[in-house]
């Protein structure tokens, strides 16, 4: 009876097509009936905006949230972070306590709430609370990125003021900036003690699958990796400009001269865990990747009143980290739009798995899907993901279930010991 | 040694008023008293060697130092130095030096034996290392006169100020290797090895069940199954391991939490027996590196720092062409490795290093190779002009840098990783690509492994062999590189936890029938050398440990 499943898509990806295809589906075109659309970003705006929108019916399912941009866009995602951390001081929550000098008090679980995203400002709305900013530490190094854009583009790092000042002031003729002068930047300060690794810089791609804010439930795709600069570090001011150093995205390092095709400069999370722990100790391993773990989540609660929690939708984030050499971890930006390029063929495995784990909780059983249907996917379909975070099942058991490693049962903050739901061992992923 | 023996030896007169002696006696008495001589010339070698180590220097200085305290009396003077020691771990150390030098050197054969005896007790295991170095000796010398590159040249000061500077990041310097090309491969030596025969040794024609039918010919004694369980007996189905027993679906509290307490409590205790005895079992990720450095009983002293400065200041003031052929190796190997391209300047670091640490000219004691010697130009012949070549007297092959590799996992400070690999080199490693009739060296490995296939999975071994894909052709370059770049990482360590808690490389052999075993339905398919490797050709999804215990505990034998 069930019909096979119609599917389009506006990213013409092989690791998604490959997917599609291997369930049997059924390509059509955007004016048919579809039942399941991976889109573009700007698909999505175009689908629920208020002219040209369009209703979906029960049977369609869309790979993102009408407003995602409340956590994928850098600007709103600061915005959010710093609201939910009022409203958690105002209920009264010893999360948000401060302590005499106004900064936010340590908690049980040794995290400071919102201290997680290096300090931010908007540009040019905040340009003054910035220069106040900056006076007080004028050595610092602070990264300007441009809200809207992806893959490094336009971002540059700044040790003087003057840098912006130019722009800030005179934005029409700034050689910076190469497009319409509305469009809006951010400014953090620059994490210049980040953990190396043979003296290389390095991020962390994590996914994470969103299937529904409210109640929020969300995965942890276990085989995320790590990026490295093709270039040792430094953080001395004459290389500033260099964004081989500083920049991890593969984007920009695949053009230097010592990107290796083979690797790609990546390292599975797994890699990184065994170097850590051999290197520095269980506990503080355990620590790090708990305080991550605990960050996204956050992160998306921060988010989730604020969202448009459509029942068509579900989504899979990309999650940029950096770790600072106090094994600090530090949310630099989440991804509406992970990269599905492979750069090697390690790459291609992993992306085409992971799609395939996504459409498998997002679409169960690869049938027809129906939006009233509770989100609430069986232990075994969920393949490479872990659950990271299940809001009604906490809320059932009076304790948070969220993900912890192996060893180190913190407690967690209602001081109650959590069981381990999930344990993140050392697996190869290939 | 305390026992109660009769006055027997050479030379005494079986005089009437004495009782007569069984012959059975005499002869248990005669091996006592063998042993007994045995064992002083083993304690007497092994205080001649501790004499002259900075071990002793420290004794020395402590045992005067001690002179102070009150708890020394004249009176009971050795007594209560010995004490003293006791208590301030001296003894420990000392212990611990001791426990290292019997596992490195192999026992006297002979007070009489010549010192080739020790390097390698066969004639003909001599000689065909003896010609094998020629073979490598020759081409190096051809590729220098090709390129016009001197052995070893010294650097404008220049050159070595830029060297300084880039240090660290050597992996960014890329000099034209274009024309170098590695000395030679493993490929190459296998085809010595398969060429060794033992001139006293009459195969005969005619096949029997007997005839080995591997590419190693020649007649060394290696372990079956039943031997290898008894030698292996930690790794057993009903003892706990890591690499088995750690995984998701056990609760820690079964296994792993007691095995990391009593690890804990080996660092405490410092003791390398007892750390040699609990590795057997695998080692917590957290405690590795410091159990590895006990066992191997390196402990980072001052001197060891100053030591490897020196060391890199030979580096750059000369310029050697072996250098070349690391810079080559790394990049071609370990530079594209998944896991170890993030290490590649520190393995610059340790080989360069390494090619110029003299201090391991020491292992060809014990080792059946020997360092090649070269000439100061002009004086060929002339011993008083005689060095050796490199100055460590090891020529790296291709994949030589794999061995480095692993252990940037566990140390991150380039001394301490450089003492770990010297030692893991001298005591292992070297092993892999020399001669010798060694239990743990290559060739016996090749042919345990051999020898395991062909008894425990005969058809397997005769279908391989009949569509031309010898077995050993594809697992020997597992073996010479330790496994290093085709397992996993974690997986290797585990690996190399065996071979430090058995002092033997004996479980590298096992590992490869058990790859064999486990893919046994695949390979029974293939019909082309080629299809043979291509099923073999990725082993890093493997687990090691429930490997090597099913073939070696749950095959029917």
């Amino acid at each position: 009876m069930a019909g096979k499943v119609k599917w389009v898509t506006d990213i013409e990806k092989s690791v998604l097509i490959n997917n599609f295809e291997k369930r049997g589906w059924v390509q059509v075109t955007e004016s048919e009936d579809w039942n399941f659309y991976w889109m573009s970003v700007q698909t999505i705006r175009n689908v629920f905006s208020v002219e040209t929108g369009y209703r979906l019916s029960d049977d369609q399912i869309v790979n993102h949230f009408p407003n995602h941009y409340e956590l994928t866009r850098k600007d709103l995602m600061v915005k959010n972070i710093k609201r939910y951390r009022k409203e958690l001081e105002k209920e009264g929550s010893p999360l948000a306590e401060k302590d005499e000098n106004g900064k936010y008090l340590y908690l049980a679980r040794g995290l400071y709430l919102s201290d997680f995203v290096p300090v931010t400002y908007m540009l040019p709305a905040d340009y003054n609370l910035f220069v106040e900013e900056f006076r007080k530490s004028p050595s610092s190094t602070w990264i300007m990125k441009p809200c809207g854009k992806a893959q490094g583009k336009g971002i540059f790092l700044i040790n003087k003021l003057s840098q912006i000042k130019k722009w800030s002031r005179d934005s029409k003729t700034s050689s910076f900036v190469s497009q319409s002068t509305k469009e809006a930047y951010v400014i953090s300060l620059y994490i210049n003690n980040p953990l190396l690794i043979g003296g290389r810089k390095f991020d962390l791609r994590l996914y994470v699958l969103v299937s529904t804010y409210r109640p929020l439930r969300c995965y942890m795709y276990k085989l995320g990796f790590c990026r490295f600069c093709t270039v040792k570090y430094t953080p001395s001011t004459s290389e500033l400009d260099n964004m081989f150093v500083h920049l991890t995205n593969v984007a920009i390092q695949k053009h230097g001269e010592d990107y290796n095709h083979i690797h790609g400069g990546k390292w599975t999370v797994s890699n990184l865990r065994l170097y850590l722990e051999s290197t520095r100790g269980r506990e503080v391993t355990s620590k790090l990747f708990d305080e991550i773990h605990w960050i996204i989540v956050q992160s998306l609660k921060a988010v989730a009143p604020v969202m448009n929690n459509d029942k068509h939708c579900f989504e899979c984030y990309g999650y940029d980290i950096i770790i600072d050499d106090k094994l600090k971890p530090w949310l630099i930006e989440v991804n509406a739009s992970p990269s599905l390029t492979s750069s090697t063929a390690n790459d291609r495995i992993l992306k085409y798995n992971l799609i395939n784990d996504t459409l498998n909780i997002a679409v169960p059983n690869g049938e027809i899907p129906d939006c009233k249907w509770n989100k609430a996917p069986p232990k075994e379909v969920l393949g490479n993901y872990e659950i990271l975070y299940d809001e009604e099942l906490a809320q059932g058991d009076g304790a948070d279930r969220e993900l912890r490693s192996r060893s180190g049962q913190t407690p967690g903050p209602k001081g109650g010991r959590s069981r381990d739901t999930g344990r993140t061992v050392l697996t190869t992923w290939k | 040694m305390k026992c109660h023996r009769p006055r027997v030896g050479p030379g005494r007169p079986f005089s009437s008023c004495w009782r007569p002696v069984p012959a059975a006696w005499r002869a248990r008495a005669g091996e006592m008293l063998q042993e007994e001589s045995d064992l002083s010339l083993l304690i007497a070698q092994i205080v001649q060697k501790l004499k002259g180590s900075n071990l002793y220097a420290q004794l020395e200085r402590q045992a005067w130092a001690s002179l102070q305290r009150p708890e020394i009396r004249l009176e009971s003077l050795k007594e209560d130095i010995k004490e003293f020691f006791k208590i301030s771990g001296w003894e420990k150390k000392l212990q611990n030096a001791v426990y290292s030098e019997l596992n490195v050197y192999p026992l006297p054969s002979h007070p009489a034996a010549p010192p080739e005896h020790l390097k390698e007790p066969l004639v003909y295991m001599r000689k065909a290392q003896g010609s094998w170095e020629k073979r490598i000796l020759k081409s190096l010398n051809s590729m220098c006169t090709e390129l016009s590159i001197p052995l070893a040249r010294k650097r404008p000061v220049g050159q070595q100020k830029e060297l300084l500077n880039k240090w660290n990041e050597m992996g960014t310097d890329e000099p034209d290797l274009s024309l170098f090309r590695p000395v030679y491969a493993p490929k190459d030596f296998l085809e010595v090895l398969i060429n060794l025969r033992n001139p006293n040794y009459e195969n005969g024609d005619s096949l029997s069940f007997r005839t080995h039918l591997g590419l190693i010919q020649v007649p060394l004694k290696v372990k079956d199954i039943p031997e290898l369980k008894e030698c292996f007996v930690e790794l057993g189905l009903n003892i706990g391991q890591l690499g088995i027993d750690d995984s998701t679906q056990v609760p820690p509290e079964f296994f792993e939490n007691e095995h990391v307490r009593i690890g804990q409590k080996v660092l405490a205790e410092q003791d390398s027996a007892a750390a040699q005895q609990y590795i057997r079992q695998g080692s917590p990720t957290a405690l590795r590196a410091e159990l590895w450095a006990l066992i191997l009983n390196i402990s980072s002293q001052p001197e060891d720092l100053l030591y490897y400065e020196q060391l890199k200041t030979n580096v750059i003031q000369h310029d050697l062409l072996v250098d070349s052929l690391i810079y080559k190796d790394v990049k071609l190997t370990a530079s594209n490795d998944d896991y170890y391209f993030v290490f590649e300047d520190y393995l610059y670091q340790v080989l360069l290093c390494f090619s110029r640490d003299t201090s391991v000219l020491g292992h060809f004691a014990y080792n059946s190779a020997s360092p090649p010697k070269s000439y100061i130009r002009g004086k060929l012949g002339l011993e008083e002009y005689a060095v050796f070549y490199p100055p460590n007297g090891v020529i790296p092959f291709h994949g030589f840098s794999m061995y480095v590799a692993p252990l940037c996992f566990l140390y991150h400070e380039p001394y301490k990783l450089y003492q770990t690999f010297r030692e893991m080199y001298v005591r292992f490693f070297f092993r892999l690509h020399s001669i010798s009739s060694h239990p743990s060296g290559i060739v016996s490995l090749c042919l345990l492994f051999e020898t395991l296939l062909q008894t425990y999975l005969p058809q397997l071994f005769y279908h391989l062999r009949e569509i031309g894909a010898q077995p050993l052709r594809i697992s020997f370059k597992w073996m010479v590189r330790a496994f290093s770049g085709y397992l996993a990482t974690d997986q290797l360590l585990l690996l190399w936890d065996r071979i430090l808690g058995y002092n033997s490389l004996e479980v590298l052999a096992v590992l490869a029938a058990a790859v064999f075993a486990f893919r046994a339905v695949n390979l029974m398919e293939v019909t082309s050398l080629a299809a043979a490797e291509a099923v073999l050709a990725d082993l890093s999804t493997l687990k090691v440990m429930p490997l090597l215990q099913i073939f070696l505990f749950a095959t029917v034998t």
